[in-house]
Formats: C-alpha cells, sequence, structure tokens
C-alpha cells in the first residue's frame, strides 16, 4: 500500500507540474488574441459615439480600462496578479474575474452534470442493446435514433421544445427568472431539464454509437467464451466482462465531452435564457471585457486539464492492464 | 440499484415536468428584454439598452412627451434670453433623492460640471460646449450663460445622458455604483446580463407609478421572449427585431405596440472615396434604390420611407425629395454623365446589428446591379465595424443610426465641416455649414422650419447618403397592462403610469 500512495503521489505531482506550461501557453494565445481582434473596451461600450470624445477623455478612458500601457506589461500585470490568485477587475461587472466565474459556474456545471446523466442513461443501454442485437430491427433503431441526436442541431431541438411548452402547456418555467438549486430545488430542476435534454439528446448520440463499436469489438473477445462456458447467464456475461471492458473509449469521449460542456454552451443558455459560463464569455469578448475573457480561457483550460486527469485515473481503475508505476 | 436510479430519475422528471408555477408577482410589473444596460453612471452610457433602464431612475430638467415636445421634468418652466445667450430654469421644489436628499440648484451646476470636465469621459458632453458658465441665483433657479446663441440647447438637455445627480455622489465619486436618482423608479438589485430589480419611488413628484415595482429579466433570445409572452410568465417586452415582433401582429393573446421611430435606416457613402466623390454618382445611387422595396424586403414593410429628418415637427413629405421615386433611366443617365461605367462599392455591415442590416445590403446589391453598381458586402461584429467606422475605413455601410428631437442635435456631428463625425460622413460643404450655423442661432420656430427644410432638399439632392426608412419601435403586453405609451424616441417612462388590471 504504501508503494501505492508513492506512486499516486508522484504521478499526480508529475501531472500537476505539467498543468504550468500548458495554463502559461493558454493564457499567451488568448491574450493575444483578445486584442488582435479589432476594438476595444471603449468602443464597445460606446460604440458610435466614440467618435465624440475628445482626446482627453479618450486618454481618461483608456487609463480607466488599463489600455494605456503597452501590451506586453499589461501582460506582466496581469500574470502576476494571477499567480497570487487574482485574476483582475471585470470591467462590465465592476467585481473580481474570479468571483463572477464562480457565481455563473455553477449553472453550468449543473447543466453538464444533468446532460451527462441524460446521456449516459439513454445512449449506454441503446448502444448495448444495439451491439448485443447487432444488425436485427432494433439496431436499426438505435442507429437511427443516434443520427437523430447528431444530425439534429441543439438550437432546433431547444427553439422546438420551448415553442411547444409555451403555446401548447402554457408553461416556460425560465423566464429569466432563473433560480439555483440551493435556493429553490424543484424550481431548478422544471428550468434545468429542458436545456439538459437538449444537450444531452445530442450527445447520447455519440455515447451510444461508442457504446456499440466498443461492445461489438469486445463481444467478438476469447474471454467471453470463456465466461459463458463456466456457465454464467448472458446479463452477468454482458453487464461485468463485456461492458466493463468497452467502457475505456466511453470514458474517452465522456471526458472530452464533458470538458467542452464545463466551458458553457453558449446557444443553449442564451435560448434558454441560462446564466452560465458560455453566455458570459460569449458576452465578454462582445463588449472586450479583456480580464473576463482571459480569466474564464484560464478556467476553461484548468477544467480540461483536471478532467483528462480524472479521466485518466478512471482508466486506471477500471483496467488492471494500466498502470502509473514507473519501472524502478 | 440500476433499477433503483431509473426510477429516481423517472420521478425527479416527473416531478419537475408536473409543476406549473403560479405567476403571481402581484403588482410588480415583470419586464423581459434582450440586451441589459452596460453601467450604472447615467453620464457616460450611450447604448439604448442602457437608457432604457436610466430613463425609469434618473431625471434630466426637461423631457419629450410622444409627439417629441419638450416638457417640463425637473425643471417647470424656462426662458431663453431674447439674444439667445442666456437660458433661465426655474427649478421643481420639493424633490428629493432616493436617497432622502434634496434635489436643488446646486446638484444641477454639479452635475453640469460633471459632464463637462473631459475625465468623466461623457460623450454628449459635446452638446453643451455652449454653455460658458452657470450662475444660480437661488436654490431653485439656474441660469446657462453661453457662449453663442444655441436654440437646440433645450432639446438637448431632454437626454438621460444630461441626467441630474446628487452633487454629494459626484463628490464621493459614487455616481458609477449607487444609482441614486429622482425618478419614478429606484433601483434595488442589478444581477448584470440577468435581473434587474426596480422598486416604486413613492416619494416622485409626478403623478404615480402605480406598479410597486418593476422587474427585468434579460432573456437574451428574442423568441425565447415571445415564448415567455405567450406562456404569460411575463407582462411586458421590448422587442428589436420586426421579424420576430410582426408574429404578434395578428395574436389576439398578446398587445403589439408599435411607433414610427425617429431612428433611421440609411446607406452611408463616403464622399471622400472616388467615384463617391462625384455628385452624379451618388445620385446615381439615390435614383436607382426604390426605398419601399428596401423596407418591403428586410424589415417586411414594418416602416416608413424617410428623408434624412425623421421627427414629425421638422420632416418633408418624401415627394418634396430628390429622387425619392425610382427612375433606373435617370440614374443610368447620371452615370453616363459622370463618365463612369460601372464599379465594386464595398459595403460594411454589422450582423445582428439591426438585425435587418444584411437583408437591407442584399436587397440593395440586387437594386445597384441595375446600374451596373457591383456591390460586395462585407459582414462583420458590431465592434469590429465600429472600429472600421470611426476610423472612415469604408466605402459605404449599412447602418441604424438614433435620431434625435432637434435637427442641429441630430446632425451637427455629420454636416458641419468642424463636426466630430464629418470625416466619417465624409461629405462637406458651405451650404451646410451654412444652414447648421443659421439652424442654432434662429430663435423664431417658422424661420427656423424653413431652415431645416431646405437642409433636407440640399442633402437629398447631394445625396452624401441615401436615406431609406425608419422603422416601429416594437413593446409587447399582456391585456391587463394599461397605460403604456409608446414614443417615437423608444423611451418607456410611461411605465411610471401604467397599471396591472389583472
Amino acid at each position: 500500500m504504501r508503494s501505492f500512495n508513492n506512486v499516486m503521489i508522484r504521478y499526480l505531482a508529475g501531472r500537476a507540474i505539467a498543468f504550468i506550461p500548458i495554463l502559461l501557453g493558454v493564457s499567451i494565445l488568448i491574450f493575444s488574441a483578445i486584442r488582435l481582434v479589432p476594438g476595444n473596451a471603449i468602443v464597445a461600450m460606446l460604440g458610435t459615439e466614440a467618435g465624440m470624445l475628445t482626446e482627453t477623455q479618450r486618454q481618461s478612458l483608456e487609463a480607466y480600462f488599463g489600455l494605456d500601457k503597452p501590451p506586453i506589461e499589461q501582460y506582466f500585470i496581469w500574470l502576476s496578479g494571477v499567480v497570487r490568485g487574482d485574476l483582475g477587475l471585470s470591467a462590465r461587472f465592476g467585481q473580481p474575474v474570479l468571483q463572477v466565474i464562480l457565481s455563473r459556474f455553477p449553472v453550468t456545471l449543473q447543466l453538464a452534470l444533468m446532460a451527462m446523466a441524460i446521456a449516459l442513461t439513454i445512449g449506454i443501454p441503446i448502444g448495448v442493446l444495439s451491439a448485443v442485437k447487432h444488425n436485427s430491427f432494433i439496431d436499426l433503431v438505435g442507429r437511427l435514433l443516434a443520427l437523430l441526436g447528431l444530425a439534429m442541431p441543439g438550437f432546433l431541438l431547444g427553439t422546438l421544445i420551448i415553442y411547444v411548452l409555451s403555446v401548447y402547456f402554457r408553461i416556460l418555467p425560465n423566464s429569466g427568472d432563473f433560480v439555483t438549486f440551493a435556493d429553490n430545488p424543484s424550481r431548478n430542476l422544471s428550468q434545468m431539464i429542458f436545456p439538459a435534454i437538449t444537450l444531452g439528446f445530442s450527445f447520447s448520440a455519440s455515447v451510444m454509437r461508442t457504446t456499440r463499436s466498443a461492445m461489438l469489438e469486445v463481444l467478438g473477445q476469447d474471454y467471453l467464451r470463456t465466461a459463458r462456458s463456466k456457465g454464467l447467464t448472458e446479463q452477468v456475461v454482458i453487464r461485468r466482462h463485456a461492458l466493463r471492458n468497452a467502457l475505456i473509449p466511453i470514458v474517452t469521449i465522456v471526458g472530452v465531452e464533458m470538458g467542452y460542456l464545463l466551458g458553457g454552451t453558449v446557444i443553449i443558455e442564451e435560448i434558454f435564457a441560462l446564466p452560465g459560463i458560455g453566455r458570459l464569455v460569449f458576452n465578454a469578448i462582445s463588449q472586450r471585457d479583456y480580464a473576463l475573457v482571459q480569466g474564464i480561457a484560464l478556467f476553461v483550460a484548468f477544467n480540461f486539464v483536471v478532467i483528462n486527469l480524472i479521466a485518466d485515473l478512471i482508466y486506471a481503475a477500471i483496467d488492471p492492464r494500466i498502470s502509473y508505476a514507473k519501472e524502478t | 440499484m440500476r433499477r433503483l436510479l431509473l426510477i429516481g430519475i423517472i420521478a425527479l422528471l416527473a416531478g419537475s415536468l408536473g409543476m406549473t408555477w403560479a405567476q403571481d408577482s402581484g403588482n410588480v410589473l415583470v419586464m423581459a428584454r434582450a440586451a441589459d444596460t452596460t453601467g450604472l453612471d447615467p453620464h457616460t452610457q450611450t447604448a439604448f439598452a442602457s437608457f432604457r433602464l436610466l430613463e425609469l431612475i434618473y431625471e434630466p430638467l426637461v423631457n419629450l412627451n410622444a409627439e417629441l415636445v419638450v416638457v417640463p421634468s425637473l425643471a417647470e418652466t424656462w426662458t431663453f434670453a431674447e439674444d439667445g445667450k442666456t437660458l433661465t430654469l426655474n427649478l421643481r421644489q420639493g424633490v428629493t433623492f432616493h436617497n432622502g436628499a434634496d434635489f436643488t440648484a446646486e446638484d444641477v451646476v454639479a452635475t453640469f460640471n460633471r459632464i463637462l470636465d473631459e475625465d468623466t469621459a461623457a460623450a454628449a458632453r459635446a452638446n453643451y460646449l455652449n454653455i460658458a458658465s452657470i450662475d444660480t441665483p437661488d436654490d431653485f433657479t439656474v441660469v446657462f450663460n453661453l457662449s453663442d446663441p444655441d436654440v437646440p440647447l433645450l432639446a438637448a438637455l431632454a437626454t438621460t445622458n444630461a441626467a441630474i445627480v446628487d452633487s454629494a455622489d459626484i463628490e464621493s465619486g459614487d455616481v458609477a455604483t449607487v444609482a441614486n436618482g429622482t425618478g419614478p423608479f429606484s433601483l434595488e438589485n442589478w444581477t448584470p446580463d440577468q435581473t434587474t430589480t426596480l422598486a416604486a419611488n413613492a416619494d416622485w413628484w409626478g403623478d404615480g407609478p402605480q406598479v410597486d415595482g418593476i422587474e427585468i429579466r434579460i432573456i437574451p433570445d428574442e423568441t425565447s421572449i415571445l415564448a415567455a409572452l405567450r406562456a404569460g410568465t411575463i407582462d411586458f417586452a421590448l422587442l428589436n427585431d420586426p421579424l420576430v415582433a410582426t408574429l404578434l401582429v395578428d395574436d389576439p393573446t398578446i398587445v403589439l405596440n408599435r411607433v414610427p421611430s425617429i431612428a433611421y435606416h440609411v446607406l452611408r457613402l463616403r464622399g471622400a472615396v472616388p467615384p463617391l466623390d462625384q455628385l452624379e454618382v451618388r445620385q446615381a445611387i439615390s435614383c436607382a434604390i426604390d426605398r419601399q422595396e428596401v423596407l418591403d424586403t428586410a424589415s417586411l414593410g414594418e416602416g416608413v420611407v424617410t428623408g434624412p429628418l425623421t421627427m414629425a415637427a421638422f420632416a418633408l413629405p418624401t415627394d418634396e425629395l430628390f429622387c425619392y421615386q425610382k427612375d433606373l433611366a435617370k440614374a443610368r443617365e447620371l452615370m453616363a454623365q459622370a463618365g463612369v461605367e460601372g464599379f465594386t462599392l464595398k459595403v460594411i455591415a454589422a450582423n445582428a446589428e439591426p438585425p435587418t442590416a444584411e437583408s437591407e445590403a442584399t436587397n440593395i446589391k440586387a437594386q445597384l446591379a441595375e446600374i451596373g453598381i457591383t456591390v460586395e458586402i462585407e459582414s462583420m461584429e458590431l465592434s469590429v465595424y465600429v472600429d472600421r467606422w470611426l476610423a472612415g475605413d469604408f466605402e459605404a455601410a449599412i447602418a441604424l443610426n438614433g435620431g434625435r428631437p432637434d435637427p442641429y442635435t441630430m446632425y451637427a456631428r455629420y454636416w458641419q465641416s468642424t463636426g466630430n463625425l464629418n470625416n466619417v460622413a465624409g461629405y462637406s460643404d458651405a451650404t451646410l455649414d451654412e444652414l447648421m450655423a443659421s439652424g442654432r442661432a434662429e430663435t423664431d420656430p417658422e424661420a427656423r422650419y424653413n431652415i431645416f427644410a431646405d437642409f433636407q432638399r440640399h442633402l437629398a439632392e447631394q445625396a452624401p447618403w441615401t436615406w431609406l426608412y425608419v422603422g416601429y419601435e416594437y413593446t409587447a403586453q399582456q391585456p391587463y397592462v394599461s397605460g403604456f405609451v409608446p414614443s417615437p424616441n423608444d423611451s418607456i417612462l410611461s411605465l411610471a403610469q401604467v397599471t396591472l388590471d389583472r
């Protein structure tokens, strides 16, 4: 056990150190990218009225937004704040960037988890069924459903759902009055369920297809024949031996998709009026709120790295062939 | 185990679907709109969306009614001196700010000093440059001493950008954060891009408010706003996109308010760029474009064709303006006169600002092709568009520009050779300078009307821009909301008189 802990700690430490160049690289990229785009916070705030500013007024505004210093200096000022945990101040919100992000992140997280749960609940059983009854009618239906999920754009499904709800049922759970789970759990769920279904439906298609192809590969393996000849029921064979081994590719795509979902899904958030990270970064870019955009980019990159790490740990947990110990 | 999970999930779904939420907010008006204010400082905010909130909290000295006539607000009466160089305003007494402080002439002086101070970066400052000094003979009288006669100044005071703030807030530097005004509603809570809560100001000097408060919800997608109206979960909505608003025209359950706006859709040409520097070419473009067709195609006919001035008090009928009837023969003749066979015209458009920009550009492209002009449409994000626009880095641009109630304030920046945005306008001449100068100083209303009538005819003839149409300002409401009066300048101030008769 002691050696296992040492291995884990060394492994985690190594991964943690690898974070740094990744985050650094992301920060430089996003810092440059947002400044290369024409327009700045002044133009975003005033629009065409910016043309009415005198030179002194313009300089005053530039000082206010921190735009009066050369970009490299701006970068190091920002970076020195970041290492102290201060991601800067959002020009739009007038609040610390980290605070703004953390106030919106729970919504995105909840949406991602719910969408993931729905996707897995629909996708895995259908995928398994499709694989086991491979080339039958059930398989055909399954694959058609997957095709529908992949082909149907999120905004179409979302808008359709809202239309049906408002016109035929005369309800719209979220009419701009979003409540958090902590404040009102049942109301919150009624507001989150439809965007989660919209996202979950399209993702369930990839889950289903991955499950199906992974299962098909596994179903042909010899060790299943051994399991069956041991007298195990088909249910147990599928569940404990086949599915278990088919999980690895599923974990991979779940990890990737989760990282993407945690970055916020602008279109769904806009349609369903959810105050998540997607809308936040979209508006921040339109308003050239540099500190907020950079902060969110770092945050999303950080999420991806963490999720990758969790996925790798899950691999190690479910596949005994994988070990992160270094050969001594 | 898995079965338990499945049951749990189904129960959750059923529970959440089964809930219907009784939307009884009592006497609070629930309002939805797609864009939120970008800040709370009334002097520095310029976005339409910002005005729609701040005008409920702050008040200027004078206001505009639904006919765009100047009416009393914090000032009850006013007079210009004979020579037009002094404006005396008598202030309303007994008015208090939301924090209880008294409103006096001192606040007016502090406000205008702040606006004129360049460090404040108040974009509307340019309208008040003629104010040389301000005197306060007593606590409720203010005298503006002007360096030059400035008749449009009065109408220029009727804006949230000249709203009066508490001198104590200016001193403490808190104006941008405290939202302390004299208006019918006070700010209780602002969660940017989500919700804003306003409470009725019981001590407001005016008649009302009849509701206890307003809850403003940001719903970014206008079709979702439509859904909320249909579901009955919101009482009132501001709509920007004519294509969404027109879906309500025949709806028996929702009331759609529309009033012609003073904001105008225009194809701006830069006369500084050849061959647009040739009068005949610009006139040819004006003659070749059927403005009603652009209106019908891009905005489904929701609007009215317009000339350079859009306010009812000054606008000339379009048949008095040069080439407002499509005349291809004349257009081709003008092109021939200019000696120009055909050329490529690059038109920039901001996508979604207004929502009809690209459709307008596309229709114009089809129409101009008939006289040999090939239009290339460059569509871009709003801030990128504004950036290029400010630099004058374009040949032509599709724009929706805000109007003003007074012709001088509306166009001083563009059509005076010394105007801030004359470079962007790309054209100037002596006649325009003359007309603008006399328009600013002339006190006799009839003479002023004639000056600006000449102004419109001259602009239409010189055709530096092709004015297209004005659209409608849309608001939508449930039938039980009464008392709302829409205004051509998009103001929602009449929400102070609205009642909910559920």
